[in-house]
């Protein structure tokens, strides 16, 4: 044990906090990811957590509350993609693009006027990266109601949001407005992101989103179970990586350790590895009799 | 400041003749991963002290062939997502244990206008050259798939090296614009421009040249403001692609009320 777990780990406040708020943010990674994935929305996904760094960045030049700034600046690119056009792909792709390229621009402006007025250094690199370790405590209830607003506007929204994902052509035929259901699902995946960004950073931020819900997408036939493995694999990837990122301090004798997001994302793409492998067995040993044929989530409405 | 213009030129000809491709196939984010892949190789080959170009090509190429291999296996946005993320991650443990100076880390992220010295312009202009080379050689199939790639199945070509071909031109011609315009920024000008000439007009190579264009003024603005003002490169690379795309979107909108009022 003594290796896997170095003296001190669990009384380390630090550690805590991060194990804690690590966990929150990864469950909300999963649940919104599940969605994100079937809707084919990575790219949108994955560019929120930059447009919301940008807004973070530019609230801590403005002295107002990064938290604010994260989540401001994600609800905002977010209504700029809409405003230029998400309803077909290719524009969706474009309209991503000229967003996220805008908003990584007053990244480059915030940040190097931020190290003009700082001293300290490797503030760019915190604030882009991002690590679990430096969080504040005093941010968990806030990470907690926003978390809970998100997981409960999901809930509320979750037919309509599933039948939208899977089947655009059927849910219109039913009555779904596509329109606002995505305008509301991506207000909701900018809240998640800008969240986890500013917890764990805009590296972790992207294979919290992507990776396990994509492992879990895989594997289950079902939605719930989707949702519980997604969480599952994300919480275990976090915890794992913030072990090893604490162990890695004493690994080279050096006081200087590997980064979490480094031990994360490794974590992330072992399950997804994994997870393709038994999914690839299961389906060759079930073939002859008929089953176990890659989950088509249609089945799902 | 020659040598700013030589490689911003060359760098500004090759993204918009790439870009294009990369708006028509919708791989913005393809575009946007593969950068990041260059950022991790420049930051690992100043770890292990080789030439940071050789960094910024292998690793490019590492992103590009890890999108390619994990598409098979899942939807390739998600492979996207997953290899940038790897790549980030691995540039994030390099910086971790090499004592990289800050200012050169910011300048690979956000660019910076002299990033390629004048012993490096002979390299960057042979990439530049067999990356363009690789685009005309790839222009009629390419072409062809991005517009419908059952039609180009249908007439032989073989669409998977076609993909892995093209995500290796858009490597190439990422690891030269890193170092001037940023890991962040180098897709944008991929973006922007390309997609402000699909809008002005829909004819292939009409298009391809307004795409060059654009992006040529975009990056000559962008270092002239970058040297009157001491900001960073990015900050106008990103915004002023963003402009031209804007501005292209209001024009096209215009030219129909114009021409519905014609008709009226």
């Amino acid at each position: 044990m003594h290796v896997l777990l170095e003296p001190g780990l669990f009384s380390n406040d630090t550690v805590r906090t991060a194990l804690v708020l690590g966990a929150l943010v990864s469950i909300v990674s999963g649940v919104v990811g599940v969605f994100t994935v079937l809707r084919g929305q990575s790219f949108a996904g994955h560019a929120l957590t930059d447009v919301a760094t940008a807004g973070g960045a530019g609230a801590s030049l403005a002295a107002l509350s990064p938290l604010a700034g994260f989540i401001g600046g994600g609800v905002i690119g977010a209504g700029a993609m809409d405003a230029i056009g998400v309803q077909r792909v290719k524009d969706r792709d474009v309209a991503t693009g000229v967003v996220l390229g805008a908003a990584t621009g007053l990244s480059a402006l915030f940040l190097y006027l931020i190290t003009l007025q700082t001293t300290t250094t490797g503030s760019t690199q915190s604030i882009l990266f991002g690590s679990v370790f430096t969080v504040e405590p005093s941010t968990l209830p806030d990470v907690l109601v926003l978390t809970a607003l998100v997981l409960v506007g999901l809930a509320v929204i979750r037919r309509p949001l599933l039948m939208s994902s899977i089947s655009p052509e059927l849910a219109a035929a039913r009555g779904v407005r596509l329109r606002a259901v995505g305008i509301v699902f991506m207000v909701m995946l900018a809240v998640a992101v800008g969240l986890s960004a500013i917890v764990i950073g805009s590296i972790l931020s992207t294979a919290l989103l992507i990776g396990p819900p994509a492992s879990a997408l895989r594997v289950s036939t079902r939605l719930s179970r989707a949702l519980l493995i997604a969480c599952a694999m994300g919480v275990a990837a976090t915890w794992l990586g913030i072990v090893f990122a604490y162990d890695s301090y004493y690994w080279f004798g050096s006081g200087r350790g590997l980064p979490v997001s480094f031990f994360v994302v490794v974590d992330v793409l072992a399950e997804f590895v994994l997870v393709s492998l038994v999914a690839r067995r299961r389906r060759r040993l079930l073939a002859p009799f008929g089953r176990g044929a890659r989950p088509d989530h249609v089945g799902w409405i | 400041m020659t040598n700013a213009w030589l490689s911003g030129t060359i760098i500004a000809f090759l993204a918009g003749s790439v870009g294009f491709f990369v708006v028509l196939r919708g791989s913005a984010f393809a575009a946007h991963a593969i950068p990041n892949g260059a950022f991790a190789g420049a930051a690992g080959a100043n770890l292990v002290g080789v030439n940071p170009l050789v960094g910024l090509v292998v690793f490019a190429l590492g992103a590009a062939f890890g999108i390619s291999s994990l598409s098979r296996r899942t939807r390739s946005d998600v492979a996207t997502a997953l290899a940038l993320v790897m790549m980030l991650a691995l540039g994030a443990a390099f910086l971790a244990t090499s004592s990289a100076y800050e200012p050169a880390v910011n300048a690979l992220l956000f660019g910076e206008i002299l990033g390629v010295s004048s012993n490096e312009l002979l390299p960057v202009a042979l990439l530049a050259v067999v990356s363009a080379v690789g685009l005309a050689v790839l222009y009629r199939p390419l072409l062809l798939s991005s517009i419908s790639s059952d039609l180009a199945v249908a007439r032989g070509v073989n669409v998977r090296l076609i993909d892995v071909s093209f995500l290796i031109v858009v490597a190439l011609s990422s690891a030269l614009a890193v170092p001037v315009v940023g890991a962040l920024l180098t897709f944008s000008l991929m973006i922007g421009p390309p997609a402000a000439a699909r809008i002005v007009t829909s004819r292939p190579p009409r298009a391809l040249a307004l795409s060059v264009g654009f992006s040529m003024l975009t990056l000559w603005a962008a270092v002239a403001s970058s040297y009157w003002t001491n900001l960073p490169i990015g900050f106008f690379v990103g915004t002023l692609s963003a402009a031209v795309y804007l501005a292209a979107k209001v024009w096209s909108r215009a030219q129909s009320r114009r021409l519905r009022r014609a008709l009226a």
